[in-house]
């Protein structure tokens, strides 16, 4: 089927700070032009009725293709984190690239280690060559220091982000919260928030060393926010990220023992939610993702030491990232830099933001009707949100996938 | 036992409300007049206890209990049991190591399983912190926490409030030391949210890594010197020092914890001269306690704890019973 020029009309462009309204002109699955003069012949038009027109949303670092998900969240790439499997395999990376075509981009990343065992180096260079954009260590970080620069060092030669989980091994043994009240009201193992910091230093220094680039995918306490804030004053090659539950809750919500509040790295004090609020506004975190790893009752219904970690964050992402800009944190168009922009330059596709040129991977989104999370009517395959109950705002209305409508 | 301490019923809400609470999951749900309210009711059981022959009473008579207990347990599990029996209750015991828990079945299954078997209530111990509110959640009748990973041991708190009661004739205006292995510790954490809201004041002695995080936030003050932890103390209450513990990774040895944390003769000097020693056993002897201070009739409560801990534990069953036996005021 040939694709027909697209025309969206009526639209808040976000190519800005703030939205501006204007008219988008998508042709051959590309953006053709923006505010156009004039229109190619049998083009469709649609008219977004002063919705926001947005790059779509490019999730950086989820454990499921779930496309269901994705779709209600205005998700139209997701990077999949190597764990299942583990994709430490040119086959394996070439089949999880296929698994949401054509109407999701999966990007895999390639695990950096043979099984993610942090010991012998992965066939990074034959997964690039199976389409994996970026490497990362999985949901532990590389404990051998060793290994860890010769991974730096290998992967940069190939062009490639590493993507890191920083939490020190030692500290968060058995851990499954971070020190403090409420942990110990509870009476659940805990670990220090330093854990976090004292990772990101070792690698920070790797990186000063190699001039490898690297990725943490989740700061989330204020000494690992002002070490990354220190590492790019030096100028070195680093961006990092968060997820909204760390922005949003603190570790008082794992009272009454909340599973679906069992997160990884764990729900930290009131203090670092506030540090990294400040850390999203003054630019220090470079991209917003959902983390979304859906989990069914076998994994979460369970004693809260027993559960698994993770939560499903695909449909909130948008909403939850529209919340920061109601609250004043951020801009509308920062927001989609977090969402789109930055995920796509790491991973070096040629889409994520509204600009001549760039693939047309675009959501209506229609920011302000308020809806209610409900775990019970969730479209991920799992309901496991720890924002069960919360109102918020804000939704994808519409989807283009390479100017293909999707939803 | 002074009958001062004793409160005429008519200072608590009338039925039901003295004690608004489905389950006993923690002491953190209670409020102190609820605690008193125990403590008061589980008087009579202990003079019935102490009565010569016929020890029993029938309120519970054709009642299921099922003491369900995913770890091992002799002391509580006996005393729950024994609880049951004398209110006349039928208790049947169920332990983790005989039980399809180790043939993989979750825990939520085989709460759903008790539950089936239609019990009038369930006494639960779990190594995993939360697990006893997890059963409760699910199943229709009364669940007893008899001790949830590190979290809560309410009816040890309970039994040792009891104690200091009848020891000291008050339980309130104390100063009370928490020694030894506070971090895996339920007991300490129920102790702690029950005596400090009771009045008293709460001290931890603790050796740093065996001391919680933030533990000050609930209201305690810490110590890592024992003996000045312990001066002029009222109570010394000891707790259990698992011998997994003291492997290195803790502790570098059971030697040194004795001699910078052992409660010797010489050390209870410190404290008042009519403090008392408790221990919620077992006690690891010339570890956390020596002998001669253990068996000091006049000092050591240990084998009074025990006792008050089936008079409490009767005193629980019957409250926690009463909606389902209809007593009047009890909807």
């Amino acid at each position: 089927m040939e694709l027909k020029p697209l025309h969206i009309t009526g639209a808040l462009l976000i190519d800005g700070d703030t939205p501006r309204p204007g008219s988008l002109l998508v042709v051959d699955g590309r953006i053709a032009a923006l505010d156009p003069a004039e229109l190619p012949d049998g083009t469709e038009t649609v008219d977004a009725k002063g919705q926001w027109l947005a790059p779509g949303i490019i999730d950086l670092g989820v454990f499921a293709t779930d496309k269901p998900a994705f779709h209600f969240g205005g998700i139209t790439r997701a990077a999949l984190m190597p764990d299942n499997g583990p994709l430490d395999g040119a086959g394996l990376v070439e089949r999880a690239a296929k698994g949401g075509k054509p109407d999701l981009w999966v990007h895999p990343l390639a695990a950096a280690t043979k099984g993610l065992a942090g010991k012998e180096l992965a066939e990074i260079g034959l997964m690039k060559q199976a389409g994996a954009r970026a490497i990362a260590t999985g949901r532990a970080r590389i404990a051998d220091s060793g290994v860890m620069r010769r991974v730096l060092a290998y992967a940069a030669s190939l062009g490639l982000v590493t993507i890191i989980h920083a939490e020190d091994e030692g500290l968060t043994a058995g851990a499954v919260a971070t020190d403090g009240e409420m942990a110990t009201r509870l009476g659940l193992a805990s670990a220090p928030a330093i854990a976090e910091a004292i990772a990101i230093a070792r690698d920070l220094a790797l990186v000063e060393e190699t001039g490898a680039p690297v990725h943490f995918r989740q700061v989330t306490t204020a000494r690992g926010l002002d070490l990354i804030r220190a590492a790019k004053a030096k100028g070195l090659p680093v961006l990092c990220g968060i997820t909204p539950a760390h922005l949003l809750l603190s570790d008082t919500a794992i009272g009454d023992f909340r599973t679906f509040a069992r997160l990884s790295p764990p729900l930290r004090s009131e203090d670092d939610r506030h540090a990294c609020l400040a850390a999203i506004a003054d630019g220090t975190i470079d991209i917003l993702a959902s983390g979304h790893d859906p989990r069914g009752p076998e994994d979460k219904r369970l004693p809260f030491a027993e559960a698994q970690p993770g939560m499903a964050g695909a449909e909130t992402l948008l909403a939850l990232g529209l919340g920061l800009v109601r609250d004043g944190h951020i801009s509308p168009g920062r927001l989609f830099e977090l969402l789109a922009t930055t995920p796509a330059c790491l991973l070096g596709v040629d889409a994520g933001s509204l600009a001549v040129g760039k693939e047309a991977d675009l959501i209506l989104v229609d920011e302000g009707t308020p809806w209610q999370v409900d775990a019970k009517k969730m479209a991920a395959w799992a309901g496991n949100t720890p924002f069960d109950g919360m109102p918020v705002q804000g939704r994808a209305t519409m989807m283009w996938k390479g100017g293909l409508r999707i939803r | 036992m002074t009958s001062s301490t004793l409160r005429p019923a008519s200072d608590y809400p009338p039925g039901g409300d003295a004690f608004r609470h489905r389950h006993l999951i923690g002491i953190a749900q209670l409020t102190p007049w609820e605690i008193s309210y125990v403590l008061d009711a589980a008087e009579q059981w202990v003079d019935l206890n102490r009565s010569g022959a016929a020890k029993h009473d029938d309120r519970l008579a054709g009642l299921t209990i099922i003491n369900a207990f995913f770890e091992n347990s002799t002391r509580t599990l006996l005393s729950f049991e024994i609880a049951g029996k004398r209110l006349g209750a039928d208790v049947v015991n169920m332990h983790a190591a005989q039980s399809s828990v180790k043939k993989g079945e979750t825990l939520i299954d085989t709460a759903m399983t008790l539950n089936a078997m239609r019990a009038d209530a369930m006494v639960i111990r779990h190594g995993s912190s939360g697990a006893v509110q997890l059963i409760a959640d699910k199943v229709d009748c009364p669940v007893l926490n008899a001790g949830d990973g590190r979290h809560e041991h309410p009816t040890q708190a309970l039994l040792d409030a009891l104690t200091i009661r009848r020891r000291l004739g008050r339980v309130e205006g104390l100063t009370i030391a928490i020694c030894g292995d506070v971090l895996h510790s339920r007991v300490a954490r129920s102790n702690i949210l029950a005596l400090t809201l009771l009045g008293n004041e709460v001290r931890i002695v603790a050796p740093p890594t065996l001391t919680p995080p933030a533990i000050e936030r609930m209201h305690v003050t810490t110590f890592t010197d024992m003996d000045e932890g312990i001066k002029d103390a009222d109570v010394v209450m000891m707790l259990r020092l698992q011998n997994e513990r003291m492997d290195g990774a803790y502790l570098p040895s059971a030697r040194e914890y004795h001699a910078l944390y052992g409660l010797t003769e010489k050390r209870l000097e410190k404290a008042k001269s009519d403090a008392i020693v408790m221990h919620p056993g077992p006690m690891n002897r010339g570890v956390e306690i020596d002998s001669n201070v253990a068996d000091d009739p006049v000092r050591s409560t240990i084998t009074e704890q025990v006792e008050m801990g089936v008079a409490v534990r009767m005193a629980c069953l019957d409250i926690l019973t009463r909606r389902k036996r209809g007593v009047v005021g009890w909807n």
